[in-house]
């Protein structure tokens, strides 16, 4: 399966995600079916993604993991054309992404970065319903979508319509730019390292609030990291990138028990390095469970 | 003073047009251009580079370039245009620099996520980099705002009116209340754009929109008010409106004002008075037509119009009288400009040296062959452009003088650094009174190294073409003033701190039957 993405499971059009969006319905939306063709980028002679196919299916959530310079953030802003390809295709929903004009096509796929990016000279609400403004909706429909994304990223709108986002913790701010990159009810998600510079309490609050999300939503998604951890606990399947290749695409089982290369195996076996470390911590008398984190669920306490 | 703060308005009013259509203008270039450079990143040294040259040029010279460049695009040379387009110019850097500045300093991660939720570039620009650099933009409108305020006060000398000319005249009267009433005025108005600047760019920032609204208000009422008043300005130089111009000294606000009052009293037209003119800028700006008379002296014609070498003509048809010289000049500029002599005043102004009669006689120093002996342990001073007029080398020339010290000075001073012995000779102006008020001495030219400066009124083409009446109202001038009168009405105004407006009044009613 090296670089050529098997296909995904059979697609459900029409599935319970539709009659959830309160956006409006033209038939412009994909059906969440995002593939790449031999995409290439090359920066000079630099080659920084080197002929990567890759399909995800509707529902499904593929992760990219690599460490840094393998070329994960630069696939992923290629499929949104972020950053135009050197060479090969992005096909949504059938559709070449390169026939769209590149801010339509962003309107519709949701984007979440790593540094956030939310405006400052915007408030919360202004920065969530920034897609819906530049779609041209009127004032209350966009309030009332406001109220329901930030409700949906578990923010109380009343406390938070209003204020600036340097008045929010790191954690709020990324619920913030969730919510922002859901407003135009995008079928395609697209997550470049979104909870990396979250203290690891945080991030897990927020991964969890994610897969709820997604799973309310029935997103499809790609999620660049470089956390082996989270790629296995968020990921349908996962992409290893190493030197801008695609080195092997599978379900997180498939990569434990038989990883393609020595690249892949190194990688696999850092969690269970830190898994073997825990259970010995475990397994002597002296020490007691409470030391190891037991539960991910709860409110937020990332709220400054 | 009371006569002088009656003009504040008016001064007040052409400083604000000359301030807010600058930065209007200013703005209206570096903005966008600020914009376009940071889209196309190669332009940006070069047109950051020229904006820099501009803002080299010393601010008076870049206003006083813009006279003959005017003049040969054939457009109006003097007043409004030439100092609106160099305060423009110089308002350029700091507007642009900063614009640059704001937007290539922004965080690429906004203008990414910018791209990422679906923006366009226009969208982009507008809703995100714009706003966001906006306080930065605003810090350079606020510099450019200071500087052309100050700036504007320079814009004298080209024929606009602003505070500098409360700053000019007062210098060279040595009237230090008006030059103190310019500075403080400009200070004042300097004080309150940028403040409104400030206040817009707060309201912005804060987004609340009653105080918005109140800065919007302000800037556009003075906006309206500075258009209203230049259409208003337009209008009123009308056909009959006759201009006088002045240079920059004493005796040429006396005489501008005397030129003025003649006319108006005889033939009822409103005169407007143009003053603190360059002394070239004047002779452009009458040829052009864009003044109607002026006073001038037969021996700068000859010099620096004629560009007649001054030392072998005199020489060779010594002595040149003062009628030979003076119908020559009436007749090169009757052929050669179109520009009519209205008659000589009756007193010569003429360059002279002048020493400290104590001195003088000290040295047994009669004549300036007499001072070539002593020259060697003497100081010399003069105006500005003393040492470079041909007149000055003649002199030098002739007699052969070697100076140990040579020294520029404003006018205004020269004379009383005489006095005091900081230099020992001065070119002076023989129709100063303070000549004789601070006992000085002046030196006998007898060899004519100094050709006869004849107070002459000139007029322009159009008032021999359709103003007939006012070419007659300015030869009736002819021959009445003499030189004790006009030492006299210098002494008032240099020594006994009269304005000169008062002088050229009183001479008027003095001169009515």
């Amino acid at each position: 399966m090296h670089g050529n993405g098997r296909p995904g499971p059979p697609l459900e059009r029409g599935s319970k995600c539709h009659a959830w969006r309160a956006g409006k319905r033209e038939g412009l939306y994909y059906s969440g079916v995002i593939e790449a063709r031999n995409l290439t980028k090359q920066y000079g002679r630099v080659t920084a993604v080197d002929g990567l196919s890759l399909t995800v299916a509707e529902g499904e959530l593929v992760v990219l993991l690599g460490g840094s310079g393998s070329g994960k953030t630069t696939t992923l802003k290629m499929l949104n054309r972020l950053i135009e390809p050197t060479s090969g295709r992005v096909v949504i929903d059938g559709q070449d992404a390169l026939s769209v004009a590149p801010h339509e096509l962003r309107r519709r796929v949701g984007y979440v970065f790593q540094r956030v990016g939310l405006f400052p000279h915007m408030n919360v609400g202004e920065n969530v319903a920034i897609t819906l403004t530049l779609m041209g909706w009127d004032r209350g429909r966009a309030a009332a979508r406001v109220e329901e994304l930030l409700e949906l990223v578990e923010l109380d709108p009343a406390a938070m319509r209003e204020r600036r986002p340097a008045e929010l913790s790191g954690g709020e701010q990324q619920r913030v730019g969730v919510a922002r990159a859901l407003a135009a009810s995008p079928r395609l998600m697209l997550l470049d390292e979104p909870f990396g510079a979250l203290d690891p309490l945080t991030r897990d609050r927020l991964q969890q609030s994610f897969l709820r999300i997604r799973r309310t939503l029935r997103l499809t998604a790609i999620f660049v990291t470089h956390d082996m951890v989270e790629a296995l606990l968020v990921g349908d399947r996962i992409g290893v990138m190493h030197h801008g290749r695609l080195v092997q695409v599978g379900t997180p089982s498939q990569l434990l028990q038989a990883p393609a290369d020595d690249y892949v195996r190194q990688l696999m076996n850092t969690p269970r390095r830190h898994a073997a470390l825990v259970d010995s911590l475990l397994a002597r008398p002296s020490t007691v469970a409470q030391g190891v984190p037991s539960s991910v669920e709860g409110r937020d306490s990332e709220s400054s | 003073m009371k006569e002088q703060l009656a003009l504040l308005p008016q001064y007040v009013t052409a400083h604000l047009q000359l301030t807010l259509f600058a930065l209007a203008a200013g703005m209206a270039f570096s903005i966008p251009a600020g914009i376009a450079i940071t889209r196309s990143p190669r332009f940006e040294r070069p047109v950051l580079a020229v904006a820099s040259v501009i803002q080299t040029v010393p601010s008076l010279a870049l206003l006083a370039i813009m006279v003959p460049a005017l003049s040969a695009l054939g457009l109006r040379s003097i007043g409004f245009l030439p100092a609106l387009i160099g305060l423009s110019l110089y308002s350029v850097l700091p507007i642009l620099r900063n614009t640059v500045t704001g937007l290539s300093g922004l965080d690429p991660a906004l203008t990414e996520a910018a791209r990422g939720v679906g923006m366009t570039p226009r969208q982009q620009l507008w809703r995100v980099e714009l706003p966001l650099a906006m306080p930065v933009i605003l810090a350079g409108v606020r510099t450019a705002t200071v500087w052309t305020v100050g700036m504007a006060t320079l814009s004298t000398p080209v024929g606009a009116a602003s505070l500098g000319n409360y700053i000019f005249s007062g210098l060279q009267t040595r009237n230090l209340t008006s030059v103190l009433v310019g500075c403080v005025g400009a200070a004042a108005l300097a004080l309150v754009l940028d403040g409104l600047v400030r206040a817009l760019g707060a309201a912005l920032v804060g987004r609340r929109r009653s105080p918005l609204f109140v800065v919007l208000a302000t800037l556009g009422v003075l906006y309206a008010y500075s258009s209203v008043t230049f259409v208003q300005g337009l209008r009123r130089s009308g056909p009959d409106r006759i201009v006088v111009g002045a240079k920059t000294f004493t005796e040429q606000y006396i005489l501008g004002r005397i030129l003025a009052l003649q006319i108006e009293k005889s033939t009822g037209s409103p005169v407007e008075v143009v003053s603190s003119l360059g002394s070239t800028v004047v002779f452009d700006a009458l040829r052009a037509g864009e003044i109607d008379a002026y006073v001038e002296y037969s021996g700068t014609i000859w010099a620096t119009i004629m560009h007649r070498d001054s030392a072998p003509a005199t020489r060779a048809a010594s002595p040149t009288t003062r009628a030979a010289l003076l119908s020559e000049v009436s007749r090169f500029l009757e052929s050669q400009h179109g520009i009519t002599v209205a008659g000589p005043l009756g007193f010569e102004n003429a360059y002279a040296l002048a020493m400290r009669r104590g001195q003088a006689t000290g040295l047994a120093v009669k004549s300036i062959s007499d001072l070539a002996r002593h020259a060697p342990r003497l100081a010399i001073g003069g105006d500005y452009e003393f040492f470079d007029r041909a007149e000055w080398r003649a002199i030098r020339d002739i007699y052969g003088l070697e100076f140990r010290d040579q020294r520029s000075m404003d006018p205004s001073l020269m004379y009383q650094a005489v006095a005091n012995g900081e230099v020992d000779v001065i070119g002076a102006f023989s129709s100063d009174g303070r000549i004789a008020a601070l006992d000085l001495t002046v030196l006998q030219d007898e060899r004519g190294a100094i050709p006869p400066y004849d107070a002459i009124i000139l007029a322009g083409p159009r008032l021999v073409r359709e103003r007939r009446d006012v070419l007659a109202a300015l030869s009736a001038l002819a021959g009445r003033i003499d030189a004790d009168e006009m030492r006299r009405m210098n002494l008032a105004v240099d020594q006994e701190g009269a304005a000169p407006d008062d002088v050229a009044a009183r001479f008027v009613r003095a001169e009515s039957p």
